[in-house]
């Protein structure tokens, strides 16, 4: 709980203005006054208090109720018989909060006839693989993933279960975790042990980006966790490595079921998928039209890249939703990220702004998008972009 | 200025200015280059409920008091912000079914109205290559023939000609009885023998579809017979008088349309080191402006009030709000492009559709100048009493 | 068919901005709307409703103003509205609310199918819907871009993924996340405006529920906040500038390469 020390409080408000849940007023008596039914012991009052009149009191947790809880697990997606690289950059991570647990690495892997792949996770840094292989299990089927992680999980106890924040990933953890009743963390973009207690520090972006929170679930076991796609680098590969493969079978609980997969259909595009590709090159409203893409895709193609877009030409319906980026559309973190006639709202920077680099081309040089870019280029985006799609084919001849 | 609205008709405001906002204002400059229908926003404005504001409830309306006349010049206006040509659809469906709301029968009206109320849209044809202002002089004919009336003939500039499903068209049934010789009646699209010409290619309000009528030998039942025969012209004045205010509302709204947006840009401009909104002498432009549109949308409300309250003498009061509210269009959106200089001149911008599409209104549903013959005429009768 | 609806009031974040000064939120004035996603799954359960017959009801936990939520979405076209809002719910993580919100559905009772739209735009976990589904113990498919086919029995539905799309069958009951490919939300109508002003919401609070309190509100929670602060961004920009648009041009692409290279 939040404990006011009335004498020191001196009602300068800071704490009122600072708090992001509205559960602080000043009172007649000019002293900060909590709501404890609204505050959420976020701590954000205690740092900007000038007189440290705020103190936040946790029940300690007993750590000895969760003893028996060890090990570091990472959800080994798998489509078609090839591991999704979320799974390399979590046992990534994986690796260094089990080294500074004291605890091992081990990789869930489910699937058909996918035993091959074990080897790589050991490669990557899993000690262990928990293996189990059914037809049942070709295609992903969130009530059967999940009853089989579950039981899993409830046999040999892991502290910390880490997935990748993909389509199945985030709707089997949900599931997962509300049977086991853990807590759950989506898109984390740090991930640190707490050494006192050894709890799982949560970093994510919150309020659209404009606040990062940290989150812990200090009583309850396991503490589960999803990343998206590049937050963390990949494990590197070690093939001297050694690991246990353990292969768990189904029961017939795990069977019933009432869902299947009738058909995987793949819906080619040409352009390389946004959230995988090293370039992207991303553009919005001062584009004025659907036929400007085509500049952007010589550019993009030249270098290999993909196409992004702003919600706002999105909705004009100059290019596919599937192009957005943004805090309603995909998050990306490219190696370079030209953002082109973007003015760089909130929602959008959310979906880009850990870009490796940021190029942003815009007539108005005070866009916010100049905010977050490396590189400013104040002008007129129809002469630049030819010429830098020239400026890169003269390089790469 | 406080009109004193009631909550319903703020809501019913707020909601076409959202929908002109949302769903008209991203596609205007769209529809205008490329002379497009705007289909599915007609669908949007059916869906909610819009067309209804003009029919009474027992057919499926939603007026039950007055004849919801100040709401048709609310969403007008607030359509019309975003785009003369979408406002004028849905007006001119509101001029199309008029003559069946105040001269329909039981029968007519329960079989129209309802089609209406639902997003069916219509259109009034009188207008011919001949005769504009003169429509005592109309040559579509209407020959009476056992149980159909067979028409021939030619309408052209009829707004939303070949989009409408309904149409009211006047046609003579006997020429010698002059200005008693014309009829209306009603046709469905589809009527054998009822074809349409080319689309017209318009200066301004592009979105809304212009086209010729086209009768050739067209059997219209005689249940379709509006009124009586020789009440064509009659219907047709009744008709504008009550059609004038929303014409005026949409000019109202193209004036404020492009009002607004000056006013965002003077803002911003920055010449000579500061916001050209600094210097007085476009302050100046912006007062006389903005009295201007106040003074024209007081005009038109207060008509508008007038008709709701029961009052049918509304042609002066009409005749007054659409011209003033036309010219005060112009004025406006002439004034605009100068303001903004070489951007109000460029198509990239969307000074210059606002400015073509006020033109129209000073001309269609009686021009201008029919509007100041009939103020005098009403002047001068009043005067004599 | 009854299908239940479960949305959230969220704050626009278009408006939500950051002090420059204090690095503090400024939420005053900041509107607040039904969360985007959700307007998709009210959409599609009005044409569920449209299609087969049936009543749609639209559910949220939030404090008294979330009422406003409701009323929209019956100005769209929902039959029904309830508000579950209580003290005790505050604080509450994706565990609690989706514990309260099943318990809300439970009491309902005679429902079909659930709707959820993907994910909050001020929270962006995804993991409500699911997470009901759970609770209710019932097949879930998440992304649905297109319901194929519905009746009593069994629904096919078409769910999203990286690379295109699954085909899956669910017995029902069950509940679907929906994401933006799968409609285009109805503005509301008048009829329904009228209808939403005059609408008496139906207010659940956690007794109505006979909701377990180990499992609402901030103690029902697994998940804490502990600290809260404004990311450090530091970002050095370069302002390339030239005489010419080539010129700009050739000097960015070589930062560039050597950036891809390195």
């Amino acid at each position: 709980m939040l404990i006011i020390d009335r004498g020191k409080c001196i009602g300068c408000r800071a704490c009122v203005q600072v708090c992001p849940f509205g559960a602080l007023h000043i009172d007649d008596e000019k002293k900060a006054v909590v709501d404890p039914a609204i505050c959420t012991l976020c701590g954000a009052c205690v740092e900007v208090c000038p007189v440290d009149a705020m103190e936040i009191q946790r029940e300690k947790a007993d750590l000895s109720k969760f003893s028996d809880y060890k090990g570091v697990w990472v959800f080994a997606e798998q489509k078609a018989g090839t591991l999704s690289s979320v799974v390399y950059e979590l046992l990534y991570k994986a690796r260094q909060l089990a080294d500074k647990l004291d605890t091992e690495v081990s990789a869930v892997l489910l699937g058909d006839k996918v035993e091959n792949l074990c080897k790589e996770l050991i490669a990557r840094g899993a000690d262990k693989v928990y293996l189990i292989e059914d037809s049942s299990l070709k295609h992903f089927v969130d009530e059967e993933y999940a009853a089989v992680l579950v039981r899993l999980a409830r046999k040999y106890k892991p502290e910390i279960i880490l997935s990748g924040a993909t389509s199945i990933g985030r709707a089997l953890v949900s599931r997962v975790a509300v049977q086991l009743h853990a807590g759950l963390t989506a898109d984390c973009t740090g991930l640190d042990i707490d050494p006192e207690n050894r709890n799982l520090l949560q970093t994510r972006p919150a309020f659209g980006g404009n606040i990062m929170a940290t989150i812990i679930a200090p009583n309850h076991r396991p503490q589960m966790a999803t990343v998206r796609h590049k937050v963390f680098p990949e494990a590197k590969t070690d093939s001297k490595r050694k690991g246990q493969i353990i292969k768990e079978a189904l029961i017939d609980e795990d069977l019933d079921v009432r869902t299947k997969v009738i058909d995987v259909v793949k819906e080619i595009s040409d352009t390389v998928n946004i959230t995988e590709a090293d370039v992207i090159v991303s553009g919005g409203r001062g584009l004025r039209g659907p036929e400007n893409f085509k500049m952007l895709e010589e550019l993009a193609k030249v270098l290999g890249g993909a196409v992004g877009a702003s919600r706002a030409a999105v909705d004009a319906g100059w290019i596919p939703y599937s192009h957005q980026v943004g805090q309603t559309g995909k998050t990306v973190c490219p190696k370079v990220y030209f953002a082109i006639g973007i003015s760089g709202q909130i929602q959008h920077l959310v979906g880009m702004q850990s870009s490796g680099c940021i190029v942003a081309i815009n007539s108005d040089e005070n866009a916010p998008i100049f905010d977050v870019a490396h590189y400013k280029i104040v002008g007129d985006l129809f002469e630049i972009v030819p010429e830098l799609t020239k400026a890169f084919q003269k390089l790469r001849k | 200025m406080d009109y004193l609205l009631t909550e319903e008709q703020k809501m019913i405001r707020d909601l076409a200015y959202e929908i002109a906002r949302d769903k008209i204002m991203p596609v205007a400059i769209e529809l205008d280059e490329k002379n497009e229908f705007p289909t599915e926003i007609m669908k949007t404005l059916a869906q909610a409920d819009f067309f209804r504001l003009f029919v009474p409830e027992q057919y499926g309306g939603m007026i039950s008091n007055g004849k919801g006349m100040l709401e048709l010049c609310l969403v007008t206006e607030q359509l019309a912000r975003a785009c003369g040509g979408v406002a004028v659809t849905y007006a001119a469906t509101a001029l199309g079914i008029f003559p069946v709301i105040l001269y329909g029968n039981e029968e007519q009206k329960k079989k129209y109205l309802p089609r209406i109320a639902d997003g069916t849209l219509a259109a009034f044809a009188v207008t011919e290559p001949a005769a504009g202002s003169d429509i005592s002089v109309i040559q579509t004919t209407a020959k009476k023939e056992g149980d159909y009336y067979v028409l021939n003939g030619t309408k052209h500039f009829i707004t939303n000609g070949g989009e409408a499903d309904i149409y009211v068209v006047i046609a003579m049934t006997n020429k010698e009885k002059g200005a008693r010789g014309a009829s209306a009646f009603i046709i469905e699209k589809g009527t054998p023998g009822f074809e349409f010409g080319k689309k017209e290619d318009k200066m301004g309000i592009r979105a809304s579809a212009t086209r010729e009528l086209i009768f050739t030998d067209c059997k219209v039942p005689k249940e379709n017979l509006l009124g009586k025969e020789g009440m064509g012209f009659i219907i047709t004045l009744k008709t504008f008088d009550m059609s004038r205010p929303g014409v005026a509302a949409q000019a109202l709204g193209i004036a404020q349309g492009a009002f607004d947006y000056a006013m965002g840009y003077v803002r911003e401009r920055e010449q000579f080191g500061r916001p050209i909104s600094s210097f007085q002498g476009i302050q100046w432009m912006l007062a006389d402006m903005a009295t201007k549109i106040e003074a024209a949308r007081a005009l038109i409300y207060a008509t508008a009030k007038m008709a709701d309250a029961g009052n049918n003498n509304i042609a002066k009061e009409s005749a007054m709000a659409k011209m003033y509210a036309s010219d005060v269009a112009m004025e406006v959106t002439t004034d605009v492009v100068q303001l903004l200089g070489g951007y109000g001149y460029m198509k990239e911008y969307p000074a210059e559709k606002y400015m073509r599409d006020a033109k129209i209104t000073q001309i269609y549903e009686g021009t201008n100048q029919i509007q100041r013959n009939v103020i005098a005429q009403h002047l001068i009768k009043e005067a004599i009493k | 068919m009854h299908v239940v609806v479960c949305i959230k009031q969220v704050p626009d974040t278009a408006d939500v901005k950051i002090n420059p000064e204090t690095n503090t939120l400024m939420r005053d004035g900041v509107k607040s709307i039904i969360n985007p996603f959700d307007m998709y799954a009210i959409e599609e359960g009005i044409r569920i409703k449209e299609a087969y017959g049936g009543k749609v009801t639209v559910i949220t936990m939030g404090p008294p103003q979330a009422e406003e939520a409701l009323k929209e979405a019956v100005s769209m076209g929902v039959d029904d509205a309830i508000l579950i809002s209580d003290r005790a719910f505050a604080g509450s993580d994706t565990y609690a609310t989706s514990y309260a919100l099943s318990a809300a559905i439970e009491k309902i009772g005679d429902y079909d199918l659930i709707l959820c739209g993907k994910q909050a735009s001020d929270g962006d976990t995804a993991q409500v819907g699911p997470g009901i589904a759970t609770h209710l113990d019932l097949p879930q498919a998440t992304y649905v871009k297109k319901i194929v086919s519905l009746d009593e029995e069994k629904a096919v539905v078409e769910r999203m993924t990286e690379e295109g799309y699954d085909v899956v069958e669910l017995q029902m009951p069950c509940l679907f996340t929906v994401v933006k490919e799968i409609n285009e939300p109805r503005v509301p109508s008048l009829r329904g405006k009228m209808k939403a002003k005059s609408f008496k919401v139906n207010v659940w609070t956690a007794k109505d529920l006979e909701a377990d309190p180990e499992k609402i509100g901030l103690k029902g929670s697994p998940t804490q906040v502990v600290k809260i602060f404004t990311p450090q961004r530091s970002v050095e920009t370069e302002t390339i500038t030239g005489e010419s648009a080539s010129e700009i041009a050739e000097q960015l692409a070589q930062k560039v390469e050597s950036v891809l290279k390195g």
